[in-house]
């Protein structure tokens, strides 16, 4: 079947921040399909050297606006490590529950935001309000509770306030709490109904046998810390960082790309999934069911329904940290930690992956040395690769360019990329 | 999109409206997302046809342009050159577009390349970044500026409905302390804490000293702002100068005066070295 095409998107759309597709095939042969990262570098790793401890964990936020809780978190960890300094369980159950309703957000901006549109061909979520107001208002009504429950424990939804080494400057008021509870358990039934809506879309039938990076769950569903695992077999410890995500640079991007057992690997809530599924609380557990996911998927495409499946966990997981919360008599919630010469590593999963930050610290908790490794960077080279065999099996079956170009763009979309993010 | 909308019985036009950003956290338009209970009220306002973002279709016909980030790369520049000619209305979105935001940190190295050796060794990138990382004012005409990192969605809403209604746009003229003060907020310094409250615009309602964290200047100087008597308070209060250079240069806001501390607290230390 003869297909030829020339397809050039600039600044793809409904993906947070900037990057660009091209692809060529001549009469059904591909030429190329490149995946091109032309965001702004912001060069965090040199602003951060001269910086005291202190001031790390709000800046480092600012690396993103979408993931901003889990930068803040991921560098609170790198430096209560350097300074061997253990947060108490309260402020460890806190820090998760803030962490939770990040995910939360953060998936369901990607899944009604910036996925769902394709699935019913419309320009954005907005202009879905005069046809299907009620997928509308069910993504508000899921964004807003996320939000709420983020204001409540961090102070603000963006750049949190309240998060420091140490702990918290401020804790929530415990009767909020109660109904941030409430509210989360009605908000199962409005994640149901999200998966009625996944399941009647069709998701493209695409697989690639792909390594999977996480954090390893050893009795939970893994979220801060711990050891790091690949689905080929690879275990590091959190500190070993550099040899799971082995980075370089390409011409293509100014974002550095990874790999470890392959020529490429993917973290995100697919890995997570695939590498710790049998953790998921029960009716998550059902939801990746439905969907198919577990044991293991290769469909990058399906991402997106690991993320809804997410949703849910953390919904039920959250519950349950409210529950122990207001279980126990709360202690001050704020200690200095002590400085020290060291290095600390912090790894995270934050809704696209793990996160790494890593610091050298001189005895004063000046930062000499940091370095950040973000999930999306992690998952570049994995977009190209999925995108080479995406378009070549596609223009092989002689799919019009539209279509490539549409299967295209989902693909990049399906992996949430936090471009701005990776180009930190 | 409702038609037809007024206000105080006049019919109002609804301005045609894009979005862009440069270098930046994209986390101001994130803010414009949020507040999900006005969200659509306040959509309606305006006839969004560019918004990366969160939608597919774009225009290059539009009255008002919000433009989020500092310009970082020479190719950045050429793009907001070309938003300027096509817009009627260019405001800056937050302290990035403002100051520089936390971008212009890599600024404060007196060998500009460093960042980009550290970083890409002498890899090649596909863009180009400037010596200098620059706020929107520094290369276009900018007409309206909207502060904060991140911006405050009410502050938002207010000038935005301003904007469209034709009503006259001003910013609080007075410090942070003032409506942290009102709100009857413990002050920082008391607790031993760093604060610029005393010397930043307001208009946020004390959003961070309102947490028990120190305001770190996202909105710029207030109208009278005395930073030698900001000076006084960290002295009296025992907290090092260098705590209050790290608040005034985060954002950008306060270029002459970080500059100066900078050279004072630099100064200082040479003499005490020799």
């Amino acid at each position: 079947m003869k297909n030829s095409c020339d397809i050039s998107i600039k600044h793809l759309t409904r993906v947070e921040g900037h990057g660009n597709i091209s692809i060529k095939v001549v009469e059904g042969q591909l030429v190329h399909a490149h995946w091109e990262v032309v965001e702004s570098p912001r060069f965090f790793e040199a602003i951060l050297v001269g910086k005291s401890w202190w001031s790390a964990p709000s800046l480092c936020g600012r690396i993103c606006g979408i993931c901003s809780i889990g930068h803040t978190l991921a560098s609170i960890r790198a430096i209560e490590r350097a300074f061997g300094f253990e947060p108490p369980e309260q402020t460890r159950t806190l820090r998760l529950l803030l962490k939770h309703m990040e995910t939360l957000q953060s998936h369901v901006l990607h899944i009604f935001f910036l996925a769902v549109p394709d699935f019913l061909n419309a320009d954005s979520l907005l202009s879905l309000r005069a046809g299907r107001p009620e997928i509308v208002e069910l993504a508000a009504r899921l964004k807003k509770l996320a939000n709420d429950g983020a204001d409540l424990i961090g102070g603000r939804r963006l750049h949190p306030t309240r998060l420091i080494v140490g702990g918290f400057t401020k804790l929530p008021r415990q009767d909020m709490l109660v109904s941030l509870q409430q509210r989360l358990r009605q908000t199962r039934h409005e994640l149901s109904k999200a998966a009625e809506l996944m399941h009647s879309f069709v998701l493209p039938d695409f697989q690639r046998e792909t390594e999977y990076v996480s954090l390893k769950g050893e009795t939970r569903y893994p979220f801060i810390g711990g050891m790091l695992l690949s689905s080929d077999g690879v275990i590091k410890e959190e500190d070993n960082y550099l040899e799971m995500t082995n980075e370089y640079l390409t011409e293509q991007s100014t974002a550095k790309w990874s790999r470890l057992s392959r020529d490429s690997f993917a973290v995100g809530a697919l890995a997570r999934l695939n590498n710790n599924g049998t953790l998921l609380h029960p009716g998550a557990r059902a939801m990746a069911d439905s969907f198919g996911l577990l044991p293991a998927c290769h469909n990058p495409f399906y991402n997106t329904a690991a993320q809804l499946v997410e949703c849910l966990h953390v919904v039920e997981d959250s519950e349950r940290l409210i529950g122990r919360l207001l279980a126990t008599t709360w202690q001050n919630s704020r200690a200095t930690p002590i400085p020290r010469a060291g290095k600390g590593v912090g790894a995270i999963e934050v809704p696209r992956g793990i996160l790494y930050h890593s610091y050298s610290l001189d005895k004063q908790g000046i930062i000499t040395k940091a370095d950040c490794v973000i999930p999306t960077s992690q998952n570049h080279a994995n977009i190209q690769h999925d995108l080479t065999k995406l378009v070549a099996e596609s223009a092989a079956s002689g799919l019009p360019d539209s279509e490539i170009a549409q299967l295209a763009a989902m693909l990049v979309r399906a992996y949430d990329p936090c471009i701005s993010c990776s180009v930190h | 999109m409702q038609k037809g909308l007024s206000y105080l019985g006049r019919n109002l036009p609804r301005p045609r409206v894009a979005f862009f950003e440069f270098t930046s956290c994209e986390g101001c338009q994130l803010q414009l997302l949020n507040d999900e209970h006005n969200l659509l009220d306040f959509l309606n306002l305006l006839e969004i046809v560019t918004f990366r973002e969160a939608m597919t279709s774009a225009s290059d016909q539009y009255d008002i342009a919000f433009v989020e980030g500092s310009i970082s790369c020479s190719e950045e520049v050429a793009q907001l050159q070309e938003i300027r000619t096509r817009a009627a209305t260019l405001v800056a979105l937050g302290s990035c577009a403002c100051f520089g935001g936390i971008n212009q940190l890599r600024n404060r190295f007196s060998d500009s390349d460093w960042p980009s050796r550290l970083v890409y060794g002498d890899s090649t990138i596909p863009m180009t970044p400037l010596p200098k990382v620059l706020p929107l004012h520094a290369l276009v005409e900018v007409d309206l500026q909207i502060f904060g990192c991140p911006i405050h969605k009410g502050d938002v809403e207010r000038i935005v409905t301003n904007l469209v209604v034709g009503k006259k746009i001003s910013h609080p003229n007075y410090p942070v302390c003032m409506e942290c003060t009102a709100a009857g907020h413990i002050c920082l310094f008391e607790h031993g804490e760093a604060c610029l409250g005393p010397v930043t615009r307001a208009g946020c309602n004390a959003w961070c000293p309102a947490e028990r964290s120190g305001c770190q200047g996202c909105r710029g100087p207030a109208e009278v702002a005395n930073l030698e008597e900001l000076e006084q308070i960290f002295q009296q209060r025992g907290i090092p100068l260098e705590v209050m250079l790290d608040y005034l240069e985060c954002h950008g806001g306060f270029p002459e005066w970080s500059a100066r501390l900078r050279q004072k607290l630099a100064t200082a230390t040479t003499q005490h070295t020799s």
